[in-house]
């Protein structure tokens, strides 16, 4: 049932010979060719640029109210590529290997290699398009190591690379709009997919403005969407972020993969309140020497919550330096999923350290006092210094490499960092899971792409740092502009089909009347009441740790939630005018349903996997269990009716890597 | 449009006029500054008579001050033109406006200050310009010792008129000179109207906040910003042209005020 | 942690760009000195839809990180707010007092029309990069990315400049809505790049003129931009986009 269309042939040279042997469009037939791009983020942008380039006529929809605002701006840390500038033994197969193994053996060989090869072109690209990367003096660019892999290979631009990397793809789309290559949709919402005769032909769009829907043709689709991690209400996404694009493909035939894979990132500044709308992400990098504890005893966690304890004057002795107990080897730094999963264990414990309990302290005392202190009294020549004075040199050094952050997590939680230990705990941050996509980005919905985060190819269970992207850049730039040919090559002599359509008529008036349903419930409580509901839901069990009891409850709770959502949400104002709420509460509707799925697809996976933990299945020390018997595939949904899937099953075949147990002791 | 229109008419274009224009204002106040520190000169006024004959009769100069007075002009009614221009950029305004947490206040009122000094030049060139081209000025006759230098002056009658500004004779050790007296002119004005007084030093304030921020502003138009060179240029732009020159101006009423 | 305050709020409300806007007065009660700017706002909205008596406000935000540029409130008459270098979404409840009145406006430009209540159109920005504000080089064109050194401080001064998030606060600032702050930020990464050189004259050219062309007012220094911008863009830029523009109109060979 699911062919995923992976040429033949030896790893080293599928993408070669399928880039050789793809069928062409040519350049007079690309002309009258329209291809819809829905959203605006590295995938969006970058495929849109390059496929009007190519002479493709496109339409670029986005929700904000410029391209550029779409959330691969605030990607932080870098960007992977194969280039081997530091020659320290990487190459493609290194970083194929690489994202495979972080991906806990659950991605598709064929399309990582593919990323891997084409990793070092995105480089160039956004040089020559005016990307500002980090730079030695000898002019020649920079590279740091990033978690998971032995080289450096990362790219970066500050703490700043996901802007400059969306403002370099985003200038090149700006170009194609200015030439008049690419119409530019801005405060435009996909609502819907158009099939006729089996083949996506268009979108349903709200002119976020006026209201008004529209429909657009194309002889091809591309969702550029991004991820789903809003479904928990808060996460380090960007409050517009949603899943309605990749929902609305989804219930009209698309099918869902691996959705119950989502990655929580350790270090993130903790929820401060109620009122709390988002959470921001510190640098993975702070772990290098920030060490992460709890106390040894309950009483003196209270203590600390109720603001009775000072935790600086807390002795040594009675500090739990969690991660440095059970994982010796790694210490602080083992992978994001084990050192998110640890903290949780220690706050459900009831060792948290803030005032809801859900908070771990990550100390930059020692090494600012003994590691850097100590470095620059030798350097100074001091002798015999104070424990002042040592503490006073090492916040210097601390002062310069993470200078930003900690003004960063001032400004947020009004704590001065270099005085106190910060306090972070894990958020929501990216989802691996999305719509199933052959080798061509394809979705089950012929004629209908997804790209980037929007899709499930890349990252199996679990995503490498500074990996994000890369796959964004990749499919935008060097895959969608070969694969997209494998279809559009047999539809060149079909003309543009008239708006007026059935099928057209039909999806318009099943958005309009969905719109007029939420406007008409007016009920008591604001759409955001049933987003932290559902949030709340799923982050208890469904987030670091599930299990089957949980997750059961979870599935008939928001079965609820969803009936209480379109009996009682309040929605403001009218479908003909700017309306946020309005917005708000058609993609809080689409997490509800997702929501579901992705406990049912938890529920169905019974074995850990990176970011999927199942608490059933784990060894005697508490790490995480494959089940490479009956688990090593995808699994992709289809929609059948609410509340109603049927699962198919990708199996992975690894013919180039050794599938082995990851440790971190 | 051909590019020199192009680039003029362009909104950075018409601030390099401004800049320009401005410079080269600088620069006159400058000259006319110099000029008349002779008020200050314990002759009877004998030196700044001279120099206002030799200014208002030698050609050259004479071609330069009605350039000048062109860009006085167009300075003025092109900023005017621009602060209306920029108003319009904003047609619904602010209910709060907190300029000065983030910009200085002259920055933000050029044109109000350019105004107070385009009624001020008004006032002062009716007043002697005018008054020194086409009015009445009555001449003076000084006799001056060759070998002492000291000065002997009389004023000559009211009636008295000659074809010339300035006539030169030397008589044994007597050098007598008789010239339009354009200092008791001055003199006599400053000396008994107190509100001419107190217009000038309004003026000249007026003066220091435009050019404590026109001054480098110029430069920063021009794209001369640079943190070798913005020292100097500040501190040219506040010392003297902020400071230096607009005392250095409201003084002079101010001596024959209280002389 | 201090308790909790009371704040009053004149919020700006206007139903769409074509009617009539005016200043509301709202009351806040029980906000956390730890909540956001935008959160407080969010509180605000909850009881305003379970009260039914007022529509909720609408204002433009994503990211709340500080980094999409989408927030723009002018509080108390200053863009983003009274903090250096922050913008409306990193701005916390700390940095005011209890029983305070907030005034919170839009963004003011002609070229900004209010979309409704305090969000802007802000799409002149996006106009004016399409009209030069790239490099043209098609996907797949680019050499090896190191075939081509270049000096660390240019590319540092280049990234300082390339940090502008189009926020559009510099144009709420400047007492002429002038975009300079913008616009130069962009000719300037490009003109510090040695990738930016084959194009250099007529990116400066065409975006200027299209800047023109969308109703900004012109530059008079005084600086309110750089100073409220969120990213601390310098006021270089503006004087190297003179250069640019002054060295552009005498040697390029548009005539």
């Amino acid at each position: 049932m699911l062919d995923s269309k992976i040429p033949q042939g030896p790893i080293e040279s599928k993408w070669t010979n399928y880039k050789s042997s793809v069928p062409l469009v040519n350049p007079a037939n690309k002309r009258s060719l329209e291809i819809l791009v829905v959203g605006s983020g590295l995938a969006g942008a970058s495929a849109a640029a390059s496929l009007a380039e190519l002479g493709y006529k496109v339409k670029v929809f986005c929700f904000q109210d410029s391209p550029r605002r779409a959330h691969s701006i605030a990607a932080q840390g870098g960007i992977n590529a194969a280039k081997n500038y530091q020659n320290d033994g990487d190459s493609v197969y290194r970083l194929f290997y690489d994202t495979i193994k972080g991906g806990d053996y659950r991605s598709r060989e064929a399309n990582v290699h593919r990323l891997a090869e084409v990793s070092g072109n995105i480089i160039d690209q956004s040089v020559a398009s005016g990307v500002p990367f980090a730079r030695e003096y000898g002019g020649l660019l920079s590279n740091r190591s990033f978690g998971g892999t032995q080289v450096q290979r990362t790219f970066y631009a500050a703490g700043q690379t996901g802007q400059q990397l969306l403002l370099g793809a985003y200038s090149g789309l700006q170009r194609q709009v200015g030439l008049g290559n690419v119409q530019l949709l801005a405060r435009h919402e996909m609502l819907d997919v158009v099939n006729i005769d089996g083949k996506c032909r268009g979108i349903i769009a709200r002119d976020l403005v006026s209201g008004k829907l529209e429909r657009h043709f194309g002889h091809a689709v591309l969702l550029c969407t991004g991820g789903y991690g809003n479904v928990f209400f808060l996460s380090t996404n960007a409050m517009g972020s949603n899943v309605t694009a990749a929902w609305k493909a989804h219930k009209k035939g698309a099918f869902f993969a691996n959705p119950c894979y989502t990655q929580i990132h350790p270090t993130c500044i903790p929820v401060s309140g109620d009122h709390q709308s988002k959470l921001t992400l510190m640098s993975e990098s702070l772990r290098n020497d920030g060490r992460i504890w709890v106390p040894k005893s309950k009483e003196n966690a209270e203590a600390i919550r109720n603001g009775k304890l000072n935790p600086n004057d807390l002795k040594e002795e009675d500090r739990d330096y969690y991660l440095e107990r059970r994982y010796p080897a790694f210490g602080n730094l083992v992978p994001r999923d084990v050192a998110s999963r640890a903290a949780k264990e220690r706050c459900d414990a009831g060792y948290g350290v803030n005032k809801t309990g859900e908070a771990v302290y990550l100390d930059f005392a020692f090494n600012m006092k003994y590691k850097y202190g100590k470095q620059e009294a030798t350097k100074k020549n001091i002798t015999n210094p104070t424990e002042e004075q040592l503490t006073a040199l090492g916040q210097d050094v601390i002062k310069e490499k993470y200078g930003n952050l900690f003004d960063m997590y001032k400004q947020i939680t009004g704590v001065d960092p270099y005085k106190n230990p910060m306090m972070i705990y894990p958020a929501v941050h990216y989802t691996m899971g999305g719509l199933w996509v052959d080798y061509n980005l394809m979705t089950t919905i012929p004629g209908l792409y997804a790209l980037g985060e929007a899709n499930f190819s890349d990252h199996g269970a679990n995503r490498l740092g500074a990996s994000a992207l890369m796959q964004g850049l990749a499919d935008g730039y060097f895959v969608i502009p070969y694969t997209i040919g494998a279809h559009l090559a047999n539809e060149i002599s079909v003309k543009p089909i008239s708006t007026d359509h059935e099928a057209f008529v039909t999806a318009e008036k099943e958005v309009s009347e969905r719109l007029a349903k939420l406007l008409a419930i007016k009920g008591t409580k604001p759409v955001d009441y049933f987003h932290r509901r559902i949030g709340k839901i799923i982050w208890d069990k469904c987030g670091m740790a599930r299990n089957v009891e949980g997750l059961t409850w979870a599935i008939a709770e928001i079965q609820k939630i969803r009936e209480e959502f379109w009996s009682d949400v309040r929605v403001t104002g009218d479908a003909n005018e700017f309306n946020p709420e309005l917005e708000k509460a058609g993609r809080v509707a689409d997490f509800i349903e997702l929501g579901e799925l992705m406990c049912k697809d938890a529920l169905e996976r019974n074995e850990s996997c990176g970011g999927h933990f199942r608490e059933e299945f784990q060894t005697e020390e508490g790490e995480a269990l494959r089940d490479d018997e009956n688990f090593k595939n995808v699994a992709a949904w289809q929609y059948n009716n609410i509340g109603d899937w049927t699962k198919h099953q990708e199996d992975l075949v690894y013919e180039n890597i050794k599938i082995a147990q990851r440790s971190y002791k | 449009m051909n590019w020199i229109t192009k680039m003029f008419s362009s909104s950075l274009g018409q601030k390099l006029i401004m800049s320009l224009t401005g410079l080269f204002l600088c620069t006159f106040l400058v000259v006319h500054m110099i000029g008349n520190l002779q008020l200050f000169k314990n002759d009877a006024g004998l030196a700044f008579n001279k120099y206002a004959v030799f200014m208002t009769t030698n050609p050259l100069i004479m071609i330069t001050s009605y350039l000048l007075y062109a860009t006085i002009l167009f300075h003025a009614f092109k900023g005017l033109w621009l602060a209306y221009k920029n108003q319009k950029a904003r047609p619904v305004k602010y209910q709060a406006f907190d300029g000065k947490a983030n910009s200085h206040w002259s920055s933000r009122n050029m044109g109000i200050l350019g105004t107070i000094i385009l009624v001020f030049v008004v006032v002062h060139m009716s007043n002697f310009w005018w008054e020194y081209k086409n009015g009445h000025v009555p001449y003076t006759r000084y006799m001056e010792n060759i070998q002492t230098g000291e000065i002997v002056s009389d004023y000559m009658p009211k009636e008295f008129t000659m074809h010339t500004k300035l006539e030169e004779q030397t008589e044994g050790l007597m050098k007598v000179t008789i010239v339009k007296d354009l200092y008791r002119e001055v003199a006599e004005e400053f000396k008994t109207e107190w509100w001419l007084v107190a217009l000038y030093v309004i003026s000249m304030a007026a003066l220091a906040f435009h050019l404590f921020h026109g001054f480098a502003s110029a430069f920063q138009t021009l794209g001369l910003n640079h943190k070798k060179y913005n020292g100097i240029i500040n501190f040219i732009g506040i010392g003297v042209f902020a400071i230096l020159i607009p005392i250095g101006f409201a003084a002079m009423p101010l001596y024959f005020f209280i002389k | 942690m201090s308790g909790n305050m009371n704040i009053n709020l004149k919020v700006w409300r206007q139903k769409n760009e074509k009617s009539q806007g005016k200043l509301v007065d709202y009351k806040v009660e029980g906000v956390s000195p730890d909540m956001s700017f935008l959160e407080m706002f969010d509180v605000l909205n909850d009881k305003l839809i379970r009260d039914g008596k007022d529509e909720p406000i609408a204002f433009d935000h994503d990211c709340r990180e500080g980094i999409c540029g989408m927030c723009s409130m002018y509080i108390n008459g200053r863009p983003h707010g009274p903090n250096q270098g922050v913008t409306t979404c990193q701005l916390h409840m700390r940095s005011f007092k209890d029983g305070d009145t907030i005034v919170v406006e839009p963004w003011r430009a002609a070229a900004f029309p209010v979309v409704k209540d305090l969000a802007v159109n802000r799409s002149a920005f996006d106009r004016i990069i399409s009209a030069g504000g790239f490099i043209s080089v098609n996907t797949g064109n680019a050499q090896d990315a190191n075939s081509l050194p270049i000096p660390k401080d240019n590319a540092d001064e280049a990234f300082a400049a390339a940090a502008c998030i189009g926020c559009g606060a510099c144009v709420a600032a400047c007492k002429n809505s002038s975009a300079m702050l913008f616009v130069s930020a962009k000719v300037s990464q490009l003109a510090l790049l040695p990738q930016g050189n084959p194009e250099r004259n007529s990116r400066v050219l065409d975006m200027v003129a299209q800047m023109d062309a969308e109703g900004f007012g012109a530059c008079t220094n005084t600086g309110a931009c750089s100073a409220e911008c969120p990213k601390e863009i310098s006021l270089t830029n503006i004087a190297r986009l003179n250069r640019e523009y002054f060295g552009a109109q005498l040697s390029s060979n548009r005539t």
